[in-house]
């Protein structure tokens, strides 16, 4: 039995992207973020979403694509895994999809220059529609960070 | 499961009942005649007893039933107790702490007791054999046959009571036939009558019915000066109880029972010697059992009465209220922005009256998570009686101030490193017996442990009189271990070289002892009271003893700080380590060593520029020609920062920055959320000055 995903989707650099919906607190507009001195340049900051810190990571500059300016259709999609909660930047969130468990493949080596460890797998919708299931456990972990700070000193 | 949601009430109340168990035994190893603790102490011990065999904790309640079985022997006056009845007892309250502690970790509470329970079974055993003339009156612990016969020494009990104004009841309790948890409803009727006044026999068994080997109903003889109906009102109100049959039992019910039982003289002699025993324990209970009570806050809890009511709340609750009152702060600030700017006289009045009940809303608010640092302290006259046994050494520990408050979140924390600083002072700072008798101290030593306010700060000290710090010794064992150059010194005052135990890797012991100088040094104690935002300080007298005295903020949610601007972006400072504000000259400014430095009242300190340290986008403090700077101060070091422009001094609620975040941030400690919805960033002005 194939079993349905609610995911949602999002775009980044042309691509759609796919977030298991239990994982996403809420999607926001773009608000002011205060810069936090000495974290790594994909970090943009820290926001208040009603009364709570939250850090806000550039996906774009996380994955190692090029950082645009951001425009009316920048989202903030704040997700929480293993307990972190953190806010990701990316170009607009607009869309909720049912995908079957079945129509899910193993990421390819490499997908538009993103490394496949971040990604969870490749659902096809239709015909044409391929969308990036993330594998939040990576984009967020934090060895990551350490070793671009180590870097950066 | 069920078992559940008793689950939480299980741990919290064991854990007090463990408490005062080793409270009160601590209390009786200094009184051992005092047959109202031993009371106090096998209530205790037959509660826990009841609650783990209902919860299916098997270990626990073997145990606690075999102690039980020593302590009855005690509290009747069969047993006396010695020291190796004491260490015994002890090793049992270890075995049930830990076996505790592996529950509320989430284990099976599973351990090997078997060692103890054949020790505390020596016990009981070997004072009956001495005992011959005990054996007649063993029998309320024994296992009496199973129907409701009451035996001679029960029947004498219950006239004896009845003779001195007590009332005697028969009681059948019925549980209903839906009862999910017959046990445990059957021990709240028991928790019920044990408040009340005392069961006397039971049928069946206690043991059985904590075990559930009953059917329905259960019945008990009991004694208690509360009148049937508030007693039977109070047994009904545990839910699930299908019926309470209550029973008055008169002196002539009483005859027929012992009719039936076998010749009147033999009990009257039984009477007697009841009596006999019954009424010197009992005389002297009440005398004593008050002065103890009175000089230790806590009463037991069947005293009751004039203790104040409290119920227990989840922390993570006060955690959301504490989060939600912090917003409505932050609105209160916009407000108060928003008013000043509009100047509508009925706005400001009421913003400037939402202002005040704030405020007091925000008193309230932070003293529902103070707790008293009691529940710290508590635990350390047994850890100081077990430091001073291994150490073959006397110490006496005097704790004053156990009622003073702190925030949560402190008390969570100042554990460890108060028990390093009492270590400390019963290893390195008391003398062996011989040596302090050498010196004409008296032979105990004594640590005393106090807590009390100062203004916006909590201080807790520890002192002895021990042999002080050795200045001489410190300083070579500075030098040796490369914490200070010989020429360096030669300038350190008193005080600077007691500070230097707190070193890294610093140790004084000559000898590496099982209690301390494994590496864990007095360094992580001063770090850990850092990071919470206080300091420590030491004073000495050779000869005479060592204080610790220990500085802690109130709360940590809450502080004063002095907001900031650099360019676009605001960054605050906690006011505690702000000595003053002011501005500086270019001109002032020189560099020594390419390091640049201002005079500041006499003396030299650093300068550092904010903007250059957190790399601002949009300010460099090099362009002006005169800077607005801060004076910090981390312990008696000092630095001028240099800022652009000042805010002001406002009260802020810190927020932690996110996990994700968390770890290597250089100097920001935390952020808060302004009256205006930004975040602004909490500089650590300990992180500044190195």
């Amino acid at each position: 039995m194939a079993e349905e995903l609610k995911v949602i989707v999002f775009t980044l650099a042309h691509e759609e992207y796919g977030i298991e919906v239990d994982k996403v607190r809420t999607i926001e507009r773009m608000v002011p973020i205060t810069r936090v001195p000495k974290t790594p340049t994909f970090v943009k900051g820290v926001i208040n979403l009603r009364g709570i810190v939250i850090p806000i990571i550039d996906l774009r500059g996380r994955f190692g694509l090029a950082e645009t300016e951001y425009t009316e259709n920048s989202r903030i999609i704040i997700v929480s895994a293993n307990d972190l909660e953190v806010g990701f930047i990316v170009d607009s969130a607009n869309d909720v999809m049912d995908v079957m468990s079945d129509k899910i493949e193993n990421p390819p080596e490499v997908v538009g220059g993103i490394k496949a460890k971040y990604i969870s797998g490749v659902a096809k919708i239709g015909e044409s529609r391929l969308l990036i299931l993330l594998n939040l456990t990576e984009v967020l972990s934090r060895n990551e960070i350490i070793q671009l700070e180590q870097f950066g000193e | 499961m069920e078992m559940n949601q008793y689950m939480s009430m299980f741990i919290d109340e064991s854990n007090d009942h463990l408490q005062s168990l080793n409270e009160n035994m601590l209390r009786l190893e200094q009184q051992p005649e005092d047959i109202g603790i031993v009371q106090i102490i096998f209530r205790s011990a037959h509660t826990l007893k009841g609650m783990s065999a209902t919860m299916g904790f098997e270990d626990l309640a073997s145990l606690t039933h075999e102690m039980e079985n020593v302590l009855d022997l005690v509290r009747n006056d069969k047993l006396r107790m010695n020291g190796h009845i004491f260490d015994t007892l002890f090793k049992c309250l270890d075995a049930l702490e830990s076996m505790v502690q592996d529950i509320i970790n989430g284990g099976t509470g599973k351990s090997d007791v078997g060692e103890l329970v054949q020790r505390l079974k020596a016990i009981v055993k070997g004072d009956f054999a001495g005992g011959a003339a005990k054996a007649a009156t063993s029998a309320p612990t024994e296992a009496v046959s199973a129907s409701l016969v009451l035996d001679q020494f029960q029947l004498s009990v219950l006239s004896q009571s009845m003779e001195s104004g007590h009332k005697a009841y028969f009681i059948e309790v019925k549980v209903r036939d839906d009862c999910l948890l017959k046990a445990a409803r059957a021990y709240m009727v028991f928790d019920v009558l044990e408040r009340n006044g005392e069961v006397v026999k039971a049928h069946p068994s206690v043991q059985e019915i904590e075990q559930e080997q009953f059917d329905r109903s259960f019945s008990v003889y009991y004694i208690s000066q509360v009148d049937e109906a508030s007693l039977r009102d109070q047994i009904s109100r545990v839910s699930e109880i299908e019926s309470v049959n209550l029973n008055v039992v008169d002196k002539e019910s009483l005859d027929m029972l012992e009719g039936s039982k076998g010749s009147s003289e033999k009990v009257t002699e039984t009477v007697q010697e009841v009596a006999a025993t019954l009424a010197p324990a009992s005389s002297v209970a009440t005398p004593a059992a008050e002065s103890p009570a009175a000089r230790s806050a806590p009463a037991a809890p069947s005293t009751g009465g004039t203790a104040p009511r409290t119920i227990r709340v989840d922390i993570e609750r006060l955690d959301s209220l504490m989060n939600l009152f912090s917003e409505l702060l932050i609105d209160r600030v916009r407000l108060e922005q928003l008013a000043s700017e509009v100047k509508r006289n009925d706005l400001t009045e009421t913003v400037e009256h939402m202002a005040r009940v704030s405020a007091d809303l925000q008193n309230i608010v932070l003293k529902l998570r103070m707790v008293p640092v009691e529940s710290v302290f508590n635990r350390f006259p047994r850890m100081v009686r077990d430091l001073a046994k291994s150490l073959d050494k006397k110490v006496d520990l005097v704790i004053v101030g156990a009622e003073t408050e702190l925030d949560r979140t402190v008390i969570d924390e100042i554990g460890d490193p108060l028990v390093h600083l009492i270590r400390n002072a019963v290893d390195h700072g008391v003398e062996p017996i011989t040596e302090r008798v050498k010196l004409g101290k008296p032979e105990v030593g004594t640590v005393h442990l106090r807590a009390f306010h100062s203004g916006n700060h909590v201080f807790i000290e520890i002192e002895e009189d021990g042999k002080g710090i050795n200045r001489p010794k410190v300083l070579e064992t500075a030098i040796k271990r490369g914490v200070v150059s010989p020429d360096e010194a030669k300038k350190l005052s008193d005080d600077e070289v007691n500070m230097l135990i707190f070193a890294a890797g610093f140790s004084t012991a000559d000898k590496v002892s099982d209690i301390s100088g494994r590496g864990v040094g007095l360094d992580v104690v001063k770090s850990k009271i850092t990071a919470l935002g206080g300091h420590v300080t030491v004073t000495s007298t050779l000869g005479a003893g060592t204080k610790f005295s220990i500085q802690l903020p109130l709360t940590l949610s809450i502080i004063a700080a002095m907001l900031i601007k650099l360019g676009s972006e605001k960054y605050a400072f906690p006011l505690s380590s702000i000595v003053e504000t002011g501005s500086v000259k270019r001109s002032a400014i020189r560099t020594l060593h390419g390091n640049r430095i201002i005079d500041y009242r006499q003396s030299i300190i650093p300068v550092i520029s904010l903007a250059a340290l957190v790399d601002s986008p949009d300010y460099r403090d090099e362009e002006e020609a005169e800077t607005e700077m801060l004076i910090v101060r981390k312990g008696d070091k000092q630095a001028a920062i240099l800022v652009d422009e000042f805010i002001g001094q406002s009260e802020i609620v810190l927020k932690p920055l996110g996990k994700y975040l968390a770890g290597n941030l250089g100097v920001v400690s935390g952020a808060t959320i302004l009256g205006d919805g930004h975040v602004a960033l909490i500089v650590d002005p300990n992180a500044l000055i190195k």
